[in-house]
């Protein structure tokens, strides 16, 4: 318990960055993500297939080579500085947005082919038709695999320990520094990631409850 | 009245549909004229249900001509919606959108694609829904309907549109036989008011009492096309002869 109570700053400093990275990556991945999905459905091949590419790339690479692309890669492109926080936030939502992505895109087609028939039919442009009826009936169906993409990606947020990101990966090697004990060190910070994914399984319960509606 | 100065609401001329090798439609050739009610009859499989879902290009054809009040049907786009706005349809299944109210379901198309203010939308709403005689379900979700009262909801939310023609591709072939009566009660009413209509369907009943023109149809091609009366009383081919022998026995 004193491993914790004497290093309280550093414990909280170090899982606030872990939630800063964690929220604004789950944003920009879940909005990122449905896009590709809209993408990944709609009538234009090119389209399609840029959704594809999309995928196959991100999804099959391991997230510390996107770490590694973003932080020491990209600037030598010369296009634009970032700092390795933004290259950590970027590596983490391109990533994660392949995973929504495919999550997003099995929950579209679990509605019925006669939802997005009864929208044209009516008038509704593709746009439309996913907005208004295909989607928000998807994502009904996918609260538990997107849930735990969410939580894989509070835990990938580790991985910027190796890029300079100060994050809750790191409390290790503070407490190591100042001889503190590594072993409880690590039981805390263990029972901290457990306490922050509890809340999403929390809210997967919640939206799973109110979004059952009958077919 | 000339061909030319009014153009058919339906015109279907030499259209030729294939699903892989089979020939679904053949060289099918219709016309339906502005305020008229055409019920297609046939076997299954015979494409009826095909030909009323290329009518507003839910299937695409292979050849021919279809057109739409004059306008030739356009490719897949903003143009085809526009189209698909004036013509209502109504499916077998209802398709009602699972995750909105039945009053919801009648609103959007108003709201989203003619821009129809939301307050104006919900009157109209409830006036067709008083008009299909489901007005004190308009608060529920379409799941807790009966299968009549959806497909009446569906109807509504196709007039909703105000559409030139409706489009029923077998609307109550899914329907408990005590509840098939309502729905055909709202088509007959529409039938009545004037509206131009293509129905594909298996209600003898209803092409009896509420058809201008019977269109029979096996294999793929229009067999016969002639008043109710003369194709139930003496249609010309065995085809029909034959399909009319197998349903009117029982």
């Amino acid at each position: 318990m004193s491993v914790l109570t004497n290093n309280l700053d550093l414990f909280l400093r170090a899982f606030g960055q872990t939630l800063q990275l964690f929220a604004v990556s789950a944003v920009l991945s879940l909005v990122l993500g449905t896009l590709l999905a809209a993408l990944r459905v709609s009538p234009v091949p090119v389209f399609r297939g840029i959704g594809t590419g999309y995928v196959t790339v991100l999804r099959n690479t391991p997230l510390t080579l996107v770490f590694v692309f973003f932080v020491f890669a990209y600037p030598l492109l010369e296009i634009l500085k970032i700092s390795e926080y933004t290259a950590a936030l970027v590596a983490l939502s391109l990533y994660t947005a392949a995973f929504v992505c495919e999550v997003v895109r099995s929950g579209i087609n679990t509605v019925p082919v006669g939802q997005a028939e009864a929208s044209r039919a009516l008038g509704l442009t593709f746009t439309q038709m996913l907005g208004n009826v295909v989607l928000p009936q998807a994502l009904r169906s996918v609260v538990p695999p997107m849930t735990s993409t969410m939580i894989a990606l509070l835990k990938n947020t580790t991985v910027a320990s190796g890029f300079a990101v100060f994050q809750a990966g790191n409390i290790r090697e503070a407490l190591a520094d100042q001889g503190d004990d590594v072993l409880f060190g690590l039981i805390w910070v263990a029972i901290g990631f457990i306490i922050l994914v509890l809340p999403l399984t929390y809210v997967q319960q919640v939206f799973e409850k109110r979004w059952s509606v009958a077919r | 009245m000339t061909a030319a100065s009014t153009p058919p609401m339906i015109r279907v001329a030499g259209v030729d549909k294939f699903f892989g090798p089979l020939h679904v439609l053949k060289n099918v050739q219709l016309e339906v004229p502005k305020g008229q009610v055409v019920v297609v009859l046939g076997p299954s499989g015979s494409g009826k249900s095909t030909l009323c879902r290329t009518i507003n290009r839910l299937e695409p054809i292979d050849s021919g001509l279809i057109e739409v009040d004059g306008q030739p049907l356009p490719a897949e786009g903003k143009e085809l919606a526009r189209l698909r706005a004036d013509v209502g349809m109504v499916f077998q299944s209802f398709n009602l959108f699972a995750h909105k109210t039945i009053v919801e379901n009648v609103m959007l198309a108003p709201v989203k694609v003619r821009r129809t203010p939301a307050a104006e939308a919900r009157k109209t709403a409830m006036e067709l829904l008083e008009r299909v005689g489901i007005a004190n379900q308009a608060e529920k979700f379409p799941a807790q309907l009966s299968g009549g009262q959806q497909q009446r909801a569906a109807i509504a939310r196709a007039l909703a549109m105000k559409p030139k023609v409706m489009l029923f591709d077998e609307p109550t072939s899914a329907l408990d036989p005590e509840m098939v009566q309502e729905v055909l009660d709202v088509m007959t009413g529409l039938a009545k008011d004037g509206m131009t209509m293509l129905v594909v369907t298996h209600e003898m009943g209803f092409a009896r009492k509420a058809a201008d023109r019977v269109i029979f149809m096996s294999d793929g091609e229009v067999v016969e096309d002639s008043t109710p009366e003369e194709f139930f009383s003496a249609p010309k081919s065995n085809r029909a002869k034959d399909f009319l022998g197998k349903i009117l026995t029982h």
